[in-house]
């Protein structure tokens, strides 16, 4: 068989003697126990969804407190809760499960595989997921609420708090536990099952970003496993680590927590890099501009990565040599960030570019994503950083990243793939319309952050001084307009699962590689024999 | 499900990658002593490292002659000694000197320092950051202590204070 780039492969569903020997279970059952890689990648991204708008829901919340000075709608102490949980939800239940979700239905589809190398692992690693969450959302309801000490989990804060803190660490325990394994997983597929031809450097874009972003997981996870368990035990089992009642160093906590840190910030920009790098190519019809140099750029960027964690504590005590190295090594991963800039524009460069709801996504994530890299530089520089260290400058800074960056490209990857995997094209004027009010919006929302970190407010805090009541306000407003925003992504994703005009295997014209010669929706079990690859 | 083969290849790469991650998970914990030795090997962490924490505040133009004094109410019971009899010192530099307590006596006593300044107006210039005058000092029988006090003078002292005297008296507390 030989699934040129005209005949898509729609046999195995059909064929009795083709993978489908047995009776695939229908409801709960079939979720609880699926095996296959596109149900898992579902669920993966409902669990982001449904994560999304519990993190949503207390973003709203912080952001109604912070509408006016005084304290109105929360308590310092429930406000304190709120904002940690929204950081770990956020990162750990949002952007990370939504890119391995991405993984898991792209990843077998793009390299020719016929699923993921270890199905069980893969359906163990998701279902590791709410348990996890469960256990961070429920421990709001505990004696003394929640974890209040911020999400980067610092002693001596982390060492005094209830019951919901052992929670809280069982909690990253479980989902590193899920993200090592993910990781092990994609990374086999990728090293093992890619079809015949499919040489390394002609694996789409989004599959090497994920290889290098699963490296990274299985070199950091554990360390963060690491400080965690320390934690647990200086709390549990008298032990010293961070205490510095028995002779501990909690500046150590923070070294070993930002050596899993940095990495992970890249572990959630680095698929987004590889979906931008995708989308782009397809809507300005051409090529990916330096592809070579994309790969390059991705793995110096993951190698670079592991050098400058200090830069998140210069205010520490830190020697001045070690500010300096932190500060110039951190300079240094602009140059690959910009190589991928630069590249994704001379792609757009005398381009047929048309303007899909992915593709807007994709080129807000470049100027977007662009500032908060800027802003990046700016923290980047000691005497700068010792000025801005924990105000809201910082905050507008990762969240021009994460928000604008990481969780524009997943959006710009659903508006791509939907068609594929459902099968049905989206309706492109909500899209349209979720596109520009929550690209509108979400400036409105973070820019004046800039501001008030600039004029010295304090990050975590439920009140502030009433010099920063105009632009507080400012951003609640496109907080809340954000957050009723993204109703309309879930409207857009259910209209698409439901019906709407049917999608043709390739659903855009400009779309290449090997998930577009399949039909749309693929197969349950798709590849099941190795397509070609010249 | 798989190519024939790629199991045992599968499984390979799976044993590879989770002794990576069990490495790294021993690394977390080997970090503890690491930064210890690799801050002794390269001596970037000593005090005199941290360049950045340089007081600017000290007036080298100048110098008083801080003349210190230490008495006890009754010397055959305590005995304390002053570290030299005068220091120099630098307006706005931090300053510490380091008195020595001795309890001559078979039992345990208490006590405490009053300091005193000549002239009197120096006491409104001398910033006391740690003095063992802020507390009671409970001695055992036959113990020695080392009591530390930094201090740093103030930069607005006035320029005809060449000389000034810092002087402890030591006084057994009274039980009631």
């Amino acid at each position: 068989m030989n699934p040129s780039m005209d005949t898509p492969m729609d046999k195995p569903l059909t064929d009795p003697h083709d993978a489908g020997h047995h009776a695939a279970p229908a409801g709960l059952w079939r979720w609880l126990t699926t095996t296959n890689h596109k149900d898992i990648g579902s669920l993966y991204l409902w669990f982001a969804a449904a994560m999304f708008l519990i993190g949503g829901l207390m973003a709203m919340v912080i952001r109604a407190e912070l509408f006016q000075p005084g304290l109105q709608v929360v308590q310092p102490d429930l406000f304190n809760q709120l904002t940690t949980l929204h950081g770990l939800i956020m990162i750990f239940g949002v952007i990370m499960p939504a890119f391995t979700g991405f993984a898991n239905w792209q990843i077998p589809l793009m390299i020719g595989a016929p699923d993921m190398a270890f199905p069980r692992m893969n359906n163990w690693s998701f279902w590791l997921l709410p348990v996890a969450a469960t256990f961070l959302i429920g421990s709001l309801f505990l004696p003394g609420g929640a974890v209040s000490g911020g999400w980067t989990m610092y002693p001596p804060l982390y060492l005094q708090g209830g019951i919901s803190y052992d929670l809280t660490i069982f909690a990253i325990h479980i989902m590193g536990a899920s993200s090592i394994m993910g990781a092990i997983n994609i990374i086999t597929t990728i090293l093992n099952l890619r079809a015949p031809g499919m040489r390394m450097m002609k694996m789409p874009m989004f599959v090497w970003t994920w290889l290098i972003t699963a490296y990274l997981l299985i070199a950091v996870m554990p360390v963060l496993a690491g400080a965690v368990t320390m934690l647990l035990a200086d709390r549990n089992f008298g032990t010293h680590f961070f205490d510095a009642a028995g002779g501990g160093d909690p500046v150590l906590f923070q070294h070993i927590f930002w050596f899993f840190g940095h990495p992970e910030v890249y572990i959630l920009i680095l698929p987004a890099f590889g979906i931008v790098s995708t989308v782009i190519p397809t809507f300005a019809r051409k090529p990916l501009f330096g592809y070579r140099s994309m790969v390059y750029a991705t793995a110096s960027i993951a190698i670079l990565s592991f050098i400058v964690w200090g830069h998140h504590m210069f205010t520490v005590g830190m020697p001045a040599g070690m500010q300096l190295f932190f500060m110039y090594a951190t300079m240094l991963i602009a140059v690959p960030t910009g190589v991928k800039v630069f590249n994704w524009v001379v792609t757009l460069w005398k381009g047929s570019i048309s303007f899909e709801t992915a593709m807007l996504f994709a080129l807000a994530f470049v100027f977007l994503f662009t500032i908060g890299g800027f802003s990046g530089l700016v923290l980047a520089m000691v005497p700068v950083d010792v000025q801005l260290q924990d105000t809201y400058y910082v905050v507008a800074h990762f969240h021009y990243v994460l928000v604008t960056g990481a969780l524009f490209s997943i959006f710009a990857g659903l508006y791509y793939w939907l068609p594929k995997w459902t099968g049905h094209m989206i309706d492109e004027r909500w899209g349209r319309w979720h596109f520009w009010l929550s690209a509108i919006s979400v400036n409105v929302l973070f820019f004046p952050m800039h501001f008030l970190g600039l004029a010295g407010m304090p990050r975590r805090i439920p009140d502030y001084a009433l010099q920063f009541a105009d632009f507080n306000r400012i951003a609640s407003l496109g907080g809340f307009v954000f957050g009723a925003s993204q109703i309309l992504l879930l409207v857009v994703i259910v209209k698409c699962i439901r019906g709407g005009e049917p999608a043709p295997a390739r659903a855009w014209d400009g779309a290449e590689g090997l998930e577009w010669t399949l039909t749309s929706p693929p197969p349950y079990h798709s590849f099941a024999k190795p397509p070609e690859v010249r | 499900m798989n190519a024939p083969g790629t199991g045992n290849a599968n499984a390979r790469v799976r044993e590879r990658l989770l002794w990576l991650a069990l490495v790294m998970f021993g690394f977390a914990f080997a970090m503890v002593p690491l930064y210890r030795v690799f801050c002794d090997i390269t001596g970037i962490n000593r005090d005199e490292a941290q360049v950045l924490a340089i007081n600017t505040q000290v007036d080298t133009s100048r110098l008083v002659l801080v003349q210190l004094l230490a008495n006890v109410e009754d010397a055959a019971q305590w005995r304390l000694n002053a570290p030299a009899a005068a220091i120099p010192a630098h307006p706005g530099e931090l300053i510490q000197v380091d008195f020595e307590l001795e309890n001559l006596a078979d039992r345990a006593v208490s006590g405490h320092a009053v300091a005193s300044y000549a002239p009197a107006v120096a006491a409104r210039y001398f910033r006391k950051i740690e003095c063992f005058c802020f507390r009671e000092q409970h001695l055992a029988a036959r113990e020695r202590r080392v009591l530390p006090v930094m201090f740093v003078l103030d930069r607005q002292i006035p320029p005809d204070l060449g000389v000034v005297t810092l002087s402890y008296a030591f006084f057994r507390q009274v039980k009631t």
